[in-house]
């Protein structure tokens, strides 16, 4: 057995963010765990520029920004373990891992955090009648094929789902030759910023298909063609809308999804059904005491600036959790979604003398031109602020300063249309 | 006739309309209103690709162009990025094709690559 004050789980954005501040905040006993190779995650796969404008004030592609973390990381000397898995995690806070110098150990912790980051939706997961050919990949195994790996997976290819991944992965394809048909968007707005629109499909005639899906994979061995459809207001495919569509490559961009079993299976943490991450207080602290959740394996992200900003958050508080010890907690505030918001995080706020400051993140439900951001406790509004172009595809925060939260039994937050 | 832009230097992605009569609107900073002015006279963009390395620990490596490129010549330059290799070890900012096409912009690395 091995034993460190502060384990973390993932070496992506969240979990390197995490491992600096905690650094900062006088944790010395740090251990890094990451599966692959490298450190960085998902951000050695983008190289498209767009990262950092928060952070750094310049425009940044995916494999810079993550050196920069690197380098604060490496600079402090933390440890890292490349190559090793995390099997499970425990209530008691001892890690199993899977590790090609160490082989199976255990590593007792005071602290974790897990950053393990997030899965894209696959095929099976979204059904298509017909074939399962080969030609048919998530968007994101494309990315890391093409930008890694250095091949194209294919020279004809049709996208399902206009999230951020497969829009960049349109243009990057459309760059190295290959032939992109269009994409079709199953509800009657873009998933994806529309700076990407523009840069990634409008820029090179790409179409874009709103309301419309793809009903069937056509192709053995391999695919040969995809049948298209307009959906109605359901989402059921139309009847005589009907368009067949040769292609050899179809990619699948049509969610991602926070990988939490390492979390579930040995901890029993509990998720928050809405975004299938962990149910955290206002330390992004989960159910199980001393277990703390930041980045995508905590809720989707589209700006890697926030990930960062929020393992900074869960590095300090678990180093305060390692250092000081746990704070009185006077009351428990539960915080639920309402109108118009599809989730809201912190799950609950745990109410201590020094809680004076609470930053909401949330999504909104649909596309709104303008609308009023509203916190409430029951039904008196402890808080609201107008907010203009609202989209689902934008994370948004909001935060509340009070010494009241005593005051406060249920907080809600709701988006009111204007 | 009126024309209709996207603004594509921040994530916020401003409607911008550049009117008949020289006024242009919906800007909410003067990067977005640059970018507009810009993209009526000569629309350039940042290109990002991969370039080929020899001897590293990744068999690829990605890159930017330093400046943004004429939109129009994009396709050029992955051409001659394409026709080109590196040798390892690679460090963030190597130049890793000079004035590439004569355009006055460098190709650069964006990641530090190993010897294997
Ligand atoms: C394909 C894609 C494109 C994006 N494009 C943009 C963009 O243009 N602009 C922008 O600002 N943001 C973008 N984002 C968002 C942002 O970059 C990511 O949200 C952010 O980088 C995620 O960081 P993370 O640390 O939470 O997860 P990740 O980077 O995924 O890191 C998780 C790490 O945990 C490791 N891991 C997982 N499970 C285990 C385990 N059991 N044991 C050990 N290690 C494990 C993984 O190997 C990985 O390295 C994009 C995201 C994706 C997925
Ligand atoms: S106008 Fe300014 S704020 Fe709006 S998208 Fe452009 S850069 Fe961003």
């Amino acid at each position: 057995m091995i034993y460190r004050d502060l384990v973390i789980i993932g070496g992506g954005s969240a979990g390197l963010a995490a491992a600096v501040s905690a650094y900062d905040n006088g944790v010395r006993s740090i251990l890094l765990l990451e599966k692959s190779p490298e450190l960085g995650g998902i951000l050695n796969q983008c190289i498209h520029n767009g990262f950092g404008l928060h952070r750094f004030k310049e425009e940044l592609t995916g494999p810079e920004y993550a050196a920069r973390y690197i380098k604060e990381f490496k600079a402090r000397n933390i440890e890292a373990m490349n190559e090793t898995q995390v099997l499970k995690l425990h209530e008691d806070l001892k890690v199993d891992v899977m590790s090609s110098k160490l082989g199976l150990e255990t590593i007792q912790a005071k602290a974790v955090i897990l950053a393990m980051g997030c899965n894209e939706r696959t095929g099976g997961q979204i059904s298509i009648p017909g074939d399962r050919p080969k030609g048919v990949y998530t968007a994101g195994l494309a990315q890391k094929h093409l930008n890694i790996d250095g091949y194209l997976v294919g020279k004809r290819v049709y996208i399902l789902g206009s999230g951020d991944i497969g829009l960049i992965m349109a243009r990057r394809m459309t760059l190295e030759g290959a032939k992109v048909l269009g994409v079709s968007e199953l509800m009657p707005y873009s998933n994806g910023l529309n700076r990407n629109i523009v840069q990634c499909l409008k820029d090179f005639d790409i179409p874009l298909r709103l309301h419309n899906t793809v009903t069937k994979i056509i192709g053995k061995p391999n695919l040969t063609a995809i049948e298209i459809s307009d959906v109605d207001d359901n989402l059921r495919p139309i009847k005589g809308t009907e368009q067949i569509i040769e292609c050899d490559t179809l990619l699948l961009s049509v969610g991602l999804y926070p990988i939490n079993t390492v979390f579930t299976e040995g901890a029993h943490g509990k998720l928050y059904a809405k975004t299938k991450g962990a149910f955290v207080d206002q330390n992004l602290e989960t159910s199980v005491p001393g277990v703390f959740s930041a980045g995508n394996v905590l809720h989707v992200h589209d700006l890697v600036d926030f990930v960062s900003m929020e393992g900074e958050i869960a590095g300090k508080n678990a180093a305060n959790l390692i250092l000081n010890g746990r704070k009185v907690v006077k009351k428990v505030v539960e915080v639920t979604e309402s109108n118009n918001v599809g989730y809201v995080l912190p799950n609950i706020i745990k109410v201590s003398d020094s809680t004076d400051s609470v930053e909401f993140s949330f999504r909104v439900r649909k596309p709104m031109k303008r609308g009023e951001i509203i916190i409430r406790d029951g039904d008196k509004v402890v808080k609201s602020i107008k907010a203009m172009d609202l989209l689902p595809s934008e994370m948004k925060k909001v935060t509340l300063k009070t010494n009241d939260f005593e005051s406060y039994n249920h907080l809600f937050v709701e988006v009111k249309e204007l | 006739m009126d024309r209709e832009f996207t603004c594509i230097v921040c994530p916020k992605g401003c409607h911008i309309t550049a009117h008949d009569d020289g006024t242009i609107t919906g800007y909410t900073c003067l990067r977005g209103l640059n970018y507009v002015k810009q993209e009526l006279v000569d629309p350039r963009r940042t290109l990002t690709s991969t370039v080929r390395v020899n001897g590293g620990q990744l068999r690829v490596c990605p890159v930017k162009s330093q400046d943004t490129l004429p939109k129009d010549r994009v396709f050029d330059v992955v051409a001659e990025i394409d026709k080109t290799s590196i040798n390892a070890p690679v460090h963030i900012g190597d130049v890793v094709i000079e004035n590439v096409l004569g355009l006055g912009v460098n190709i650069i690395a964006c990641k530090n690559i190993d010897v294997k």
